[in-house]
């Protein structure tokens, strides 16, 4: 081929355009198929997936316009044999088109902003009737806080308990390093910061359990900083915000109490402590992760004070192959004094000997 | 025996390196005593002085300020006899030299050893993440290797490597004999390796490696064990070698160039490390002080990101920042010169647009000050910064798009040259653009507040920076692979080597937007059960990744040693540095070459960049001081623009 017959071959203009129109289409169709994002719990997230899906429907075709012209040069234009010495064009510029490409983009930039200014807006808007929500991010280890009407104590709890429909607003802090509370359904998030306090509002629309993530690096435990949301009606919302005050009040009382059952709370926490089990291997509650010690290794032969301490003050003694530091420092707090005698006395019986 | 511990070389500058460690001994031991501290010696605070001392220690030794302190002293300085120019068998790899060809190699060489020494610990953290639940290393360590990894690419590999290219073939762009200050050109690369190796020995530091990411947020890395000090000084050393190598840029490029080269006849990649070393110079000391803050705040006590003792942990973010997301461009810059060389030679056509490509990345880095904050959208900072931040960050988009366009436009109508370096260039633009439409993504507050942290933004910038940065750095190696050693590499290892990265590479990254989107966060040893299949996926197709990097080092260190011998001009490129014979003569040029003309005039008929038609280079007899034969190519520059 010469350089006059390549100057004649027709460029396929709109061949590339009909072609780069299905592959728009085709690309939006698929990026709207996907399912990109977790189950949505919140009225925050209808906005945010909405603009997620405009977002599609204007980069797909970004990409398949640069795409297709990749391909087409390639095609096209590429050498074949006999053109080794052969030059393109010296097409130098041209004012025009660099003026379109510089001030398109800019404008659909700009209206993108625009938008999501707007959803910005939206999402962050003030509810009325908040229910307020202390968020502590420790490591490695949340605790939620629910300030009571009438100066009574906070209820505390290291699950988020929620009830459905109910404006809700967080008030985050951190007691060490930076951690992130994030409720991925919620699709809402913010930092804890040291001496800081991080604020913000979702309304859980969706009954359900959704986990809690810590999204920020914190150290060694920084994977398995997690917590679980219920988002459940209000009536069940203030039975067990009654369920909560009851203990204390039952401790301050009789001391007898509910019996408490220490393999349950071996596997299920209690509500305000992470259950043992999402860490630990222990034969007998089945239980097998492996992030801390294998307790029916770790326990062996050991009393029950030793037990306790490792409850209460886990860094005290940390078996061999692991490290301090993860297992989080407030079972002594979250458990009342006959959970954690139940616990010590559960786990004596079945790892301890 | 005795002359070669007296003498420059590595054996002074092991002792030199002892010695370092001898003096931080005797200095915290004197301190310790004068302040009455009991036990007179403190490891940690030894081992912590030692970092300091015993990398200069071994420069000292090395040889790299020998010429300055007999200067400095008053003695006679020893005039260079040019021993320490050119490189005639590996051993001289190992000495300060000051030749920018021999540095330009020791540049690109050592930042590919961390390159595979990065990737490998890639391959570790896949292998763990294989599956959930914990199987092959402890939480600390894969902290420890994503923080390392991240570090070691970032800081050993992608800045080092562009600036270890250019340093090669930017003076035999421009037309000049060397860098303007080729002995502190030396002094920046060893520089380099200290900092890669300190970085590499923090896994023998008690407690682990440094392990809080490359971000090192404090106050994690205040707390966190003895290992973070290995990358806080470590980044000291490649953050001084990245500033004095970009004043040397920036200097040789000013004042150095070619008679009759103007600043819009310089070759786009010589347009791509001004604006690069711009960055650098003015954004890189924020790194250095944040890093600074944090050993004080370690090491001395001091509380400047301590909130009880009126820190403000948010600052540390904010000083990082302002370093860091320039560094994106620092990344990213030099390799749009490379792909504005390789598209107007490949297509056998002028970039389209030349003075908007010019003024764009003047554009970047003016814009690239003005968005650090989108990094920190869910940080807790203040509200009001959001919304100017996310525009000027959207804003960023449209050079980087007349980029895009131009170079498309390059193509249009051109005739293809299909070749190794093309196929890198050409994947760069296609995997560029979709890691430029993620980030356009994490411009919108409502979506960044759900991606922030998660494996979106392991995906995004794994686009930017492998997608784009890695693509035009192989992009670049291929195509200066001929003058930098004198051989061809093969083609067909080289063509195989693209898909196969390119393939991979897309298995590896693109699943990573949707669980990232789908709530995986990111930095996590373990995940929930739901991520299993498609982790496994990944790290599957991750290692044949890897194993692609295998056949480039393959093909590299086989043509190397036994490729064809290149001619001098294999692209039939216009740029001076084909001008010279590959490998090109140890003082460039015979005469300083004339330039008359632009420096992608394909297809315009007789249309040449550069002559090699200008003054005599006096060629030094022996033992000429390197500087007279400097002075007398600027004065023969000065003849020639006068």
């Amino acid at each position: 081929m010469s350089e006059d017959s390549r100057r004649n071959d027709k460029i396929p203009v709109v061949q590339m355009l009909v072609v780069g129109f299905i592959a728009s289409a085709l690309g939006i169709a698929a990026g709207l198929a996907i399912e990109w994002f977790p189950t949505a719990a919140s009225t925050q997230a209808g906005p945010i997936d909405h603009l997620y899906d405009v977002l599609i429907w204007t980069s797909v075709p970004v990409f398949v316009l640069v795409t297709t012209i990749v391909m087409f040069s390639v095609v096209k234009f590429r050498m074949r044999p006999g053109e080794e010495n052969l030059d393109g064009p010296p097409i130098h510029g041209n004012t025009r088109l660099e003026v379109v490409w510089t001030a398109i983009p800019a404008v659909v930039l700009v209206v993108l902003c625009s938008y999501a200014w707007i959803v910005l807006n939206d999402i962050e808007e003030a509810q009325a009737g908040e229910m307020r929500v202390n968020v502590t991010g420790q490591q490695f280890a949340w605790t939620f806080e629910y300030p009571q009407a009438g100066g009574g104590a906070p209820i505390k709890s290291t699950q988020l308990y929620l009830p459905k429909d109910r404006p809700v607003r967080f008030f985050v802090k951190a007691i060490d390093v930076l951690h992130d509370f994030w409720v991925p359904a919620f699709r809402m998030k913010i930092d804890a910061v040291p001496g800081l306090e991080t604020k913000y509002r979702v309304t859980p629309n969706r009954l359900g359990t959704y986990p809690v993530v810590c999204a920020e690096l914190c150290g060694l435990g920084h994977s398995v900083m997690r917590a679980t949301t219920r988002v459940v009606t209000p009536a069940d919302f203030d039975k067990w915000i009654a369920e909560q005050k009851a203990p204390a009040e039952a401790a301050a009382g009789s001391g007898a109490g509910a019996e408490v059952d220490g393999k349950t709370l071996f596997t299920d926490g209690n509500g305000a402590a992470t259950a043992c089990g999402a860490c630990h291997t222990l034969a007998d509650a089945g239980t097998t992760s492996e992030t801390g010690p294998d307790l029916d290794k770790a326990l062996a032969g050991k009393d029950a004070a030793y037990v306790e301490a490792g409850i209460t003050a886990p860094d005290e003694e940390i078996a061999p192959g692991f490290q301090g530091g993860i297992m989080p420092k407030n079972y002594g707090d979250t458990l009342s004094a006959e959970e954690l005698k139940a616990l010590v006395t559960y786990l004596g019986e079945v790892a301890g000997k | 025996m005795v002359a070669k511990f007296r003498g420059p070389g590595m054996y002074r500058a092991a002792w030199g390196t002892v010695l370092g460690i001898v003096v931080s001994y005797a200095i915290i031991a004197i301190f310790r005593i004068w302040y009455s501290l009991d036990p007179v010696i403190d490891a940690y605070a030894v081992l912590e002085l030692s970092l300091f001392l015993s990398p200069i220690g071994f420069l000292v030794g090395l040889g790299a300020f020998d010429y300055w302190f007999r200067w400095a002293s008053g003695r006679p300085t020893v005039p260079d006899d040019h021993s320490g120019h050119g490189a005639h068998s590996w051993r001289d790899y190992f000495k300060v030299n000051t030749d920018h060809k021999v540095i330009g190699i020791q540049y690109v060489v050592t930042s590919f050893f961390f390159f595979f020494v990065g990737g490998l610990f890639a391959m570790l953290m896949r292998a763990e993440l294989a599956q959930p639940g914990r199987q092959f290393v402890d939480a600390n360590t894969f902290n420890g290797l994503f923080s390392v990894h991240a570090s070691l690419l970032i800081f050993l590999f992608i800045i080092p490597v562009f600036a270890g290219l250019a340093n090669f073939v930017l003076p035999l762009m421009i037309g000049a004999p060397d860098m303007a200050f080729p002995r502190l050109n030396a002094l920046s690369f060893w520089m380099l390796p200290l900092a890669g190796i300190m970085m590499l020995m923090s896994f023998l530091a008690p407690g682990g490696s440094f392990a809080s990411g490359w971000t090192a947020y404090a106050p994690l890395a205040v707390t966190a064990p003895e290992g973070q000090v290995f990358f806080t000084i470590g980044v000291q050393f490649a953050g001084a070698s990245s500033i004095a190598t970009a004043l040397n840029f920036l200097v040789t490029i000013i004042t150095m160039r070619a008679p009759g080269m103007s600043f819009f006849r310089m070759p786009l990649l010589v347009w791509a490390n001004f604006s690069t070393s711009l960055l650098v110079v003015i954004a890189t000391p924020f790194i250095a002080v944040s890093q600074f803050m944090v050993f004080f705040d370690r090491s001395l006590g001091f509380n400047f990101f301590e909130p009880t003792r009126g820190g403000d942990v948010l600052m540390y973010q904010h000083i990082f920042w302002f370093y860091s997301h320039p560094a994106v461009y620092i990344m990213m810059l030099p390799g749009f010169g490379i792909i504005s060389e390789i598209l107007a030679v490949k297509s056998r056509k002028p970039i389209f647009g030349y003075r908007m490509m010019a003024f764009s990345l003047l554009a970047i880095v003016v814009l690239g000050f003005t968005v650090w904050a989108h990094h920190m959208f869910v940080s807790g900072m203040q509200d009001w910064i959001r919304v100017p931040m996310m525009v000027t960050t959207a804003i960023i988009a449209v050079p980087t798009g007349i980029k895009i366009f131009s170079w498309l436009a390059t193509l249009w109508r051109g005739v293809l040259h299909l070749d190794t370096p093309m196929l890198f260039a050409l994947g760069f633009l296609t995997m560029f653009t979709l890691g430029g439409i993620s980030g356009v993504l994490l411009a919108i507050i409502p979506v960044t507040i759900h991606v922030s942290d998660t494996y979106f933004i392991v995906a995004h910038i794994h686009y930017v920076l492998f997608g784009g940065s890695l693509f035009t750095i192989f992009a670049g190696v291929y195509y200066w692979f001929p003058k930098m050693t004198g051989r061809m590499y093969d083609e067909r290892l080289g063509k195989l080597h693209f898909w196969t990265t390119f393939i991979f590479f897309n298995a590896t990254f693109a699943p990573m937007h949707l669980i990232g989107i789908q709530g995986m966060p990111r930095r996590v040893a373990d995940y929930a059960e739901q991520w299993a299949g498609w982790n496994l996926a990944i790290s599957i197709v991750s290692f044949f990744l890897g194993l692609s990097a295998l056949l480039f080092a393959y093909n590299m260190i086989a043509s190397w040693r036994g490729g064809p011998r290149a001619e001098s001009n294999p692209w039939r490129a216009m740029t001076l540095e084909w001008l010279v014979s590959s490998p090109p003569p140890i003082f460039n040029f015979d005469a300083i070459p004339t330039v008359v003309g632009g420096p992608y005039e394909y297809g315009v008929p007789g249309a040449v960049h550069g002559v090699l038609k200008g003054a005599e280079v006096p060629q030094p007899a022996g033992a000429t001081a390197s500087g007279a034969s400097r002075g007398s190519s600027s004065s023969s520059h000065k003849d020639e623009g006068g």
